[in-house]
This record gives structure tokens, sequence and C-alpha cells, in this order.
């Protein structure tokens, strides 16, 4: 482990009877990094944290976080980790304040409770009790409990699961200032577009193994396809430039896709389309984004539940 | 064990508890509610009646039949009447699953007027305090009334006892056995209900793992969980006293001896609670868990009637429930100052919440294994 190497794992594995739920991954986060996991249903991505969290024994393999082992330094990690385990819950009766003031005396912080709520935006409902907040108000309050230690890695598991926009858009902010503040992200979520926006590095597990690492840029140019010129059209387009090109062509619900391997392509498409005399209505182009290659690369899997373009992932 | 961190979680457990209206209802008002109901249904019954065998090896002397007719008026006791030629009373007791005799001996209406000192044998139960006290209670109250007639107070007719004696000697009403009853309800129903809730339930919610995240310890929390039932049960035990004597005049009394079972209770059924949720694998089984372990233990442990009153079996029954032990050594210690049936349920009570303490805190789960 180098010095800025904050959470190493090496060959790790866990195995819940014959069912081996991580297949022997390797993963270096440095420190100061937002490191998004991200993977579908059943990948391993929640026992993965948990074994980093040091809740969950391992099977086998190499795992230190700031140069501790999470299961057996448990409580000499914990200190210097802050955890949003995923769907965050409390005690009922008791308010954000009191329950900041709670945990600063368990870590034996002098915490001010009211700047930490500020800082999560919460400070409007210091004083309410947990049972009354809204499901974004309480996974604020989650991440209030998480920054109560000054943690130097934090760890978010799907932190704005289930949230509206406003409220993920809030905590998103949270993450930055983080970041900003020199601090280790490790961050799992179902929202690829979350993953982009926030990570500087991405790791896909799917069945126990990484399938793709990198910056989110890296495996877009990885594994990504190239540029596509999208035209509202009927399919019949599609068969006249398929007579005509030798570039991939789909044709899907009045749309006609054409794969580019160039700019050239371009105007050689739009050339074709004008001389079929077909009529057209609109015409576009896009790149493949993370949340394309995350499905090209997880696929959508029976046992894994559907991979869809609004909710991937989600280990239960 | 970080005696700060116990306080902090103290201090959120006791908020989230009383803030909770339904948890003190249960633990402060709900056996306060049970006193007066009872209290006021059985306010006018008559003093409870024991069993007693009767062996007069006295052949039927006049004044033996005129004290066992003084006897039997207290109507704390019913007599029945034994062959002398059974021979050895106690052993005839045991024999036929009975537990409390009196022996009238030869001799005793000659020795009553010659002025020589009589020896009549009571025969009671060791472990059952409140038998024990009726018995001898009587016995002894008839004796000394006679005594007063014959000698002017001069001891003539002495009462042994064949177990341990009681210095209670007085007769009780329901409500006296109905506040040590309730009390023993108190110690056994707020941590059990709430512990067998708490622990199915925060594991499904996962809060354990929560708060293992923290430098909080699973004994620092079991610990500062125990403290608040015992808290609760101290405020609870004074409320119905309070009320048994001001609305009742129940004849108990607050004793030093009271406390060992008023801590050692609530680590029992706290550890037996969280032993009971942990084992189950939800909050729904949780439930029916404790409801099998709590009902039973409630009613045959001689929290609404004393267990005198109960059939031999079912008295056998009784002694094999922890609670038992809570109420007879409350009863011991608040209605007879019997220190030896305390100190006896006391150590029972106390091995049992040893082991079951042990045992909750190596079931209970604060992280996967």
């Amino acid at each position: 482990m180098n010095l800025a190497e904050v959470i190493a794992i090496r060959k790790l594995i866990k195995d819940y009877g014959n069912l081996r739920a991580v297949d022997g991954i390797d993963l270096s986060i440095q420190k100061g990094e937002v490191y998004a996991f991200l993977g579908p249903n059943g990948a391993g991505k929640t026992t993965t944290v948990e074994i980093l969290e040091g809740l969950r024994p391992r099977t086998s393999g190499e795992v230190e976080v700031l140069g501790l082992d999470p299961w057996k330094d448990n409580k000499k990690l914990i200190r210097q980790l802050g955890v949003i385990p995923q769907d965050f819950k409390f005690f009922d009766k008791i308010t954000p304040k009191e329950a900041v003031a709670f945990y600063a005396g368990l870590f034996g912080k002098r915490a001010d409770a009211d700047a930490i709520l500020k800082k999560v935006r919460l400070e409007d409902k210091a004083s309410d009790r947990y049972e009354t907040l809204s499901g974004g108000q309480k996974q604020k309050m989650g991440l209030a409990l998480a920054l109560v230690n000054e943690p130097a890695v934090l760890f978010l598991d799907e932190p704005t699961t289930g949230l509206d926009p406003q409220a993920r858009r809030s905590i998103w902010e949270v993450i930055r200032s983080l970041r900003s503040e020199g601090r280790t992200v490790f961050l799992t979520t179902h929202y690829l577009e979350e993953a982009q926006l926030l990570a500087d590095r991405v790791a896909i597990i799917n069945h126990g193994k990484i399938v793709a690492t990198g910056s989110p840029e890296d495996i877009i140019r990885e594994h990504g396809r190239s540029e596509v010129l999208s035209l509202q059209a009927p399919p019949k387009l599609a068969d006249y430039l398929r007579s005509k090109l030798d570039l991939p062509v789909r044709a899907e619900d009045h749309t006609v896709d054409v794969e580019l391997n160039s700019n050239e392509d371009v105007l050689r498409v739009l050339t074709l389309v004008q001389q079929s005399g077909i009529p057209w209505t609109g015409v576009s182009t896009r790149q493949d984004t993370l949340e394309d290659v995350f499905i090209r690369l997880v696929g959508k899997t029976t046992e894994s539940g559907d991979v869809g373009p609004a909710s991937l992932g989600g280990a239960k | 064990m970080n005696p700060r961190r116990v306080y902090l979680n103290l201090g959120v457990f006791a908020k989230g508890y009383l803030r909770s209206r339904v948890g003190l209802f249960f633990a402060l008002v709900f056996p306060v509610i049970l006193i007066l109901l009872f209290g006021a249904i059985f306010s006018n019954s008559s003093t409870t009646s024991v069993d007693v065998y009767v062996q007069n090896l006295d052949h039927n002397s006049p004044l033996s039949l005129q004290f066992l007719e003084a006897l039997n008026s207290t109507k704390v006791v019913h007599l029945h009447f034994v062959s002398p030629s059974v021979g050895n009373l106690s052993k005839w007791l045991a024999a036929n699953d009975q537990s409390d005799g009196l022996v009238i001996p030869a001799g005793f209406a000659a020795g009553y007027f010659n002025k020589t000192p009589v020896n009549l044998t009571v025969i009671t139960n060791p472990q059952d305090a409140t038998t024990s006290g009726i018995v001898y209670g009587a016995v002894d109250g008839v004796a000394n009334y006679f005594n007063l007639q014959r000698a002017n107070g001069t001891v003539i007719l002495n009462v042994q006892q064949l177990s341990p004696p009681t210095l209670g000697g007085q007769s009780f009403q329901y409500i006296d056995y109905l506040v040590p009853g309730l009390i023993g309800f108190s110690v056994l129903t707020s941590p059990m209900f709430s512990m067998v809730n708490i622990s199915s339930e925060y594991k499904k919610e996962k809060l354990f793992r929560q708060l293992s995240l923290t430098p909080l310890t699973k004994s620092e929390w079991l610990s500062s969980t125990i403290i608040w039932y015992i808290i609760l049960t101290l405020v609870s035990t004074v409320i119905m006293v309070a009320v048994g004597q001001g609305a009742f005049g129940a004849k108990v009394t607050l004793s030093p001896l009271m406390l060992p079972f008023l801590v050692l209770g609530p680590i029992l059924f706290t550890s037996l609670g969280l032993l009971a949720g942990s084992i189950s694998k939800d909050p729904e089984t949780a439930a029916v868990i404790g409801n099998i372990i709590t009902f039973p233990m409630m009613f045959l442990s001689g929290t609404f009637f004393p267990v005198s009153l109960f059939p031999p079996w079912l008295v056998t029954v009784a002694h094999v429930l922890p609670l038992f032990y809570v109420i007879d050594g409350l009863n011991a210690a608040m209605l007879y100052g019997n220190v030896g049936t305390a100190l006896f349920d006391m150590a029972v009570v106390g091995i049992l919440a040893l082991i079951l303490f042990i045992a909750s805190v190596r079931v209970f789960q604060w992280r996967e294994n």
C-alpha cells in the first residue's frame, strides 16, 4: 500500500455457502478520490462495501483500509470512517441534533451539531424527530452522522436512492465539498449519471468480478460504441442505407441509427438520405454514456434483475 | 467498557422510551391500573385460606379440639385431619404432595393445664414464604392467645416450625400479595416485551449494524439498556407500593431486601428478551416466542394469586419459572421479612440472570460472523 492508497483490495473472495458473491477482485483507491462502485443487484457490490466497512469477514484475499484490516482492526478503523449504510435508519423519536450530539459523544468529538446539519442542509429540521423526516431528510441525517467524526474515508452506499431530484442534488453538493476537503469517498449508486458526474474513477462489478475500471471517460472510450447518427424516419430508410453503406444501421420505433466511424461518414449518410427521397423529420448525433456502457457490459441478466436506463443495480 | 458511552446510550434510549407513550403506559401506568382493578375486585374478599393437615396425637382431647377450632376460626387455614396411625406427618405430607401440617403432641392438654411447656410442630415448605407465613402466623397467634388465657402470657404452648420460621405471624389480605406480585409483573413484562421487540426490530432495520459502526460496543449497549429497565422498575415499584398502601392499605414495606430483586430481575428478563429476539428470524416470530415465554410465567408465578392456592402439580410448574423466585423473594422481603427465603430466591435469580446475560451477549450479533 503506497502512501496515497487508502483502500487496497487484492484477490478478495467472499463465499456464502456454495455461492461466490465476490470472486477475486482487486481495487486500489487513492486519497481524495471519489470512487464509484457500480453493479446490478446481486453483483457483489454491497458485500464488498460491507467487507471494507468491517461489517463482514472475508473468505480470502487481502483488504486494507487506511492501512488497517477492516475485520480485525474494526474498532480502531471505524473512528476514521464515515458510513451511510444502504437504506439508512435511525431511532424514530430522536432528532437530528440529538443524533449528532450522541454520535459526537460516542466518538469523543466536540462537534458543532448546528454546523454539521447546516453543511448537509438539514438545519431547518434539526429539532424534528427522525420519524417525521422525509426520505431525503433522513438520508441527509445519515450523511450528517457520517461526518461527525471528520472521517478520512466515507462509504456512501446508495445515498440518493429514492430521493427527489432536488434532494439528490443537495447530496451531490455535499459529496463535492467532501472531495474538495481531501476526503476519500467510496460511492455505490443506482444512478449512472450520478457516478459519471461525481466520480473520479469507477469500477463496474458483475457476478462478483470487476468488468471495467477507470475514469468514466476511459471506460466509455474503451467499452463504448462509436458516435451514432439518429434520424426520425421510417424503417425503409434503414433498408436503403444498408444497401448503400458498409456501416451498421438499426431501425426501431421510427428511429434509424447509423454508427459512425469518422466525421466524413456524417456527410456520406446525410447525402444518401437526401438522395433516397424518403421523408425524415429530425436528425441528431450522440455518444455512449456510462449508462450505455454499463448496459453493454452487464447486460440484462435475469438473476440480477432487468437493467434499465432509469435504474441500474441496487444490491439488497 | 466505557461508562461515558453507556451513559450516552442510556440517554438516547431513555429519550426514545419516554417519548413513546405506549412503552411508558405499559411500564408505569398499566401495573397501577391492575392494582386498582384487582384491588377493588378482591378488597372485600376473605383472607386467603391455606390447606393444613393436622395430626392430633392428644387423642382428640377437648382442649386440643378447642385449639383447632380456634385455629379454624382464623379462616386463614383450612384444616384436614390425618390419623395418628399414619406415623410421621412430614413423610405423609411428602407422600401426598402436600406441604403444610400441624402436629398436636400427646400430653398437649395435660401440659397446658400443668403449665409445663408443650411443643406444637408446624411443618411448612421452606421455599414457599407465602404459605409458611400464613400457617406459622396462624398457629403462633392461637398459641399466644391460649398462653395468655392460661398463664398470663407465660409460654406454655411453644410453636416449632420444621422449616425456617418466618417473622410474619399475621394474616394477609389479597392486596398484600397483589402488590409484590405486580411488581414482579413489572419486572418481567417491561424488559421482556420491549427487548423482544427491540432486538428483532433493530436487527430488521439494521440499527445494530448502524451502531456497530460507532465506538459503542454491544456490551455497552446492553448495559445501558439494562440500567434503563432497572430505573423503570424502581420507579414503578415506588408507585405501586404507594398506590397499594394508599388505596387499599396493603401491608407491604419497602425493604432493602427487595433491591436485589429489582436489579437482578431486569437483568434476567432483559437478557431473556434479547435472547428471544436474537434467535428469531423476524419481529413476528419474535413476538410469538416472547408471548410463549411471558404469558405462562405471568400467570403461574404468583403474580395475581399466591402460588399456595395452586394445585400441587401447578406448584411444581411454578417452581421452574424464573419469575416465581422474583415474586417469592419480594413476598419474603416485603411481607414476611423472611431473610432466609429472600436470600435463597436471590441466589436463584442471580444465577439465572448471570447465565442468561452471558448467553444473550454470545447469541446477540452486533456484526455478522
